[in-house]
């Protein structure tokens, strides 16, 4: 068991008597891909939020290193070499590409204010270095030649990639991903799931949220599958259990069968929906983008 | 070696054209009035350097900097007759007294957030304004109380030509530090907080830590800047702490461009040489005053030098 790095036991939060996510578990090893799937709106991004320490958990435990972790600080965790990306773009949008990234390598720096303030040639030169592992990052995400320009002035899928750059700056151990090939073209999923696969080769414990059913198949080496906050099911992609999506493990559950009935319904709408068209993907984005705009 | 002036150019390169305009400016000074003007501007042009700094960079409001320059001033005029201390050694002790209150008064109130902390901040400059008022036999009241001028080594600092120099050197060594600041990893996690908090402390900023140390840091400009203020002036009275004084920083950080620092420098000449120039209008003035204010924040959004560096760069390229 203890081979784990993080691990997740029971977590759960109520918003206004809404259980938006219940009694979840889940665990990873390095190296591993664990994908979350579930229709919006099933927690998948809550959890995320409850494991990274930006909501508080009601219930349950988290365990980095088996080291109790569940009441810390988002930038504790980080220091302990948990990162994520967001769902809806987190880019500091008035920073260049490779600003951002550096921003990634704030725990990897000397944090002496002091040397700071009178600019010491250690600061100069540790300057240096963040610059030149950043744009490592950029060029591994394919935006090397983008490093100068700001994240403004970058386009989609782009910006989709300078997200997980920067997460890798961090050199986690960890690494959440919130539907890191949302609105991204076909090719740009593509470079994604090259990405991903190539970060957890290296050793990092992964952990995806996605809709694109494509690529969970493709990358995963584990599938959960959550709806209204429960953990319905869990397999391997290559298990009947995760080709059909959970419905399956449904049924075998200890669920009400009519309540059972709508949940596999709707399921199996979403996973035909998003293994299907993308009309949903480019509606998304238009939300996602939206925000920026004011 | 070329490089590396190339980039001190372009992190630093304000730092420069600040140096060569005070080194400059005294050469087409014809009145001892007008270096007098420029004292202040220093002066004032410091405090917004900082306060700059909070709200520019780390995107924190402070609608009660005036307190913490009140506090730089009283400590010059309060250190030698309370304490004893030379006016030389109160000017520092000013700055490290306003860094520990801003310290014990950021704790609390950095975990608010927009208006909330803007009103929090101007119930502090507020609660400076009153104690200074009020406490008439340590502080004077509102009638103030003179300041023991400056000695060095035997040697009276007095005289506008003197103070020019001293707050020049005060600012560009503040300048420096700012640009320095700006340029370094903590300048990138306070732009980075401003941005966004809950993403920065995914990134490992410690979003709590970064704020308190800016506002303390912009509290030790502010005293500073009132402490000069004071020395210059050899009298200190509690308007130095009042709203209108808070107001005119932030004005002046806007008005020159937020995360400009650069920018401040001439936010506060505005603010303080304009009035001068306007008294030939008369009753006039005030209008002409917020007419002014009014048409650079329509036309220049961003405040005057982010706007204006945007336009001369995008000419060239």
């Amino acid at each position: 068991m203890s081979d784990y790095i993080l691990r997740v036991e029971g977590i759960g939060i109520e918003f206004g008597g809404l259980k938006a996510v219940d009694g979840v578990s889940i665990a990873v090893r390095p190296g591993e891909i664990l994908s979350v799937i579930g229709p919006n709106g099933a927690g998948k991004t809550t959890l995320f939020n409850l494991i990274s320490g930006v909501y508080r958990p009601g219930s349950g435990r988290v365990f980095l290193n088996e080291q109790d972790v569940t009441e810390l600080q988002p930038h504790k965790l980080a220091g302990l070499g948990l990162t994520r990306t967001f769902q809806n773009l987190q880019i500091f949008m008035s920073m260049t590409a490779i600003e951002n990234v550096m921003v990634g390598r704030h725990l990897h720096e000397s944090r002496n204010v002091l040397a700071h303030m009178l600019t010491l040639p250690s600061v100069r030169r540790q300057r240096a270095a963040s610059r030149k592992v950043a744009l490592e990052m950029l060029d591994r995400v394919g935006l090397a030649d983008q490093a100068d320009r700001p994240a403004s002035a970058l386009p989609y899928g782009a910006l989709k990639r300078l997200e997980i750059a920067r997460a890798l700056a961090q050199e986690p151990s960890v690494l959440l991903l919130d539907e890191p090939a949302a609105g991204c073209n076909p090719r740009e999923t593509e470079e994604v799931d090259e990405i991903i696969q190539q970060v957890a080769e290296s050793g990092v414990a992964v952990v995806l949220v996605e809709h694109d059913m494509r690529l969970v198949m493709k990358i995963s080496s584990h599938i959960i599958v959550l709806n209204f906050g429960r953990k319905l099911s869990e397999g391997s992609p290559g298990s009947d259990q995760g080709r059909s999506g959970g419905c399956r493990g449904l049924s075998g559950s200890g669920l009400g069968q009519e309540r059972g009935r709508n949940t596999c319904c709707r399921l199996r709408i979403y996973i035909r929906a998003m293994a299907g068209s993308r009309c949903c993907m480019v509606s998304r984005l238009r939300l996602t983008r939206a925000r920026w705009w004011h | 070696m070329f490089n590396r002036n190339n980039e001190l150019l372009k992190t630093h390169g304000g730092l420069f054209v600040l140096t060569a305009l005070v080194l400059i400016l005294p050469l087409f000074i014809s009145s001892s009035f007008q270096l007098r003007v420029l004292v202040v501007v220093w002066v004032y042009a410091l405090a917004a350097i900082g306060l700059n700094l909070l709200m520019g960079f780390a995107g924190q409001v402070s609608m009660g900097h005036g307190g913490f320059f009140a506090l730089g001033a009283y400590a010059c005029a309060l250190g030698p007759t309370q304490l004893g201390l030379s006016p030389l050694l109160s000017l520092p002790a000013g700055v490290v007294l306003a860094a520990l209150i801003a310290f014990l008064v950021g704790r609390p109130i950095l975990r608010l957030k927009g208006h909330y902390l803007a009103v929090a901040t101007l119930g502090f400059g507020m609660l400076v304004f009153m104690v200074l008022t009020n406490e008439v036999q340590v502080t004077g009241g509102p009638d103030g109380m003179p300041v023991k001028r400056l000695t060095i080594l035997g040697w009276k600092l007095k005289g506008s030509t003197t103070w020019y120099w001293v707050t020049g050197g005060m600012l560009i060594l503040g300048a420096w530090v700012a640009f320095n600041i700006v340029n370094s990893p903590t300048g990138l996690a306070l732009r980075a907080l401003r941005d966004s908090e809950v993403v920065s402390s995914v990134m490992g900023i410690d979003v709590a830590r970064y704020k308190l140390l800016v506002f303390v840091l912009s509290a030790a400009y502010a005293a500073a800047a009132g402490g000069a203020l004071a020395l210059f002036d050899g009298y200190v009275t509690p308007g130095m702490s009042d709203f209108l004084v808070s107001v005119q920083l932030v004005t002046m950080v806007v008005l020159g461009g937020m995360g400009s620092i650069m920018g401040s420098v001439i936010g506060a000449a505005l603010l303080v040489a304009l009035p001068q120039f306007l008294t030939a209008l008369h009753d006039y003035e005030h209008a002409m005053l917020g007419l002014i204010m009014m048409l650079t924040i329509i036309f220049l959004r961003q405040g005057i030098v982010p706007t204006l560096t945007k336009a001369l760069s995008g000419k060239r390229s």
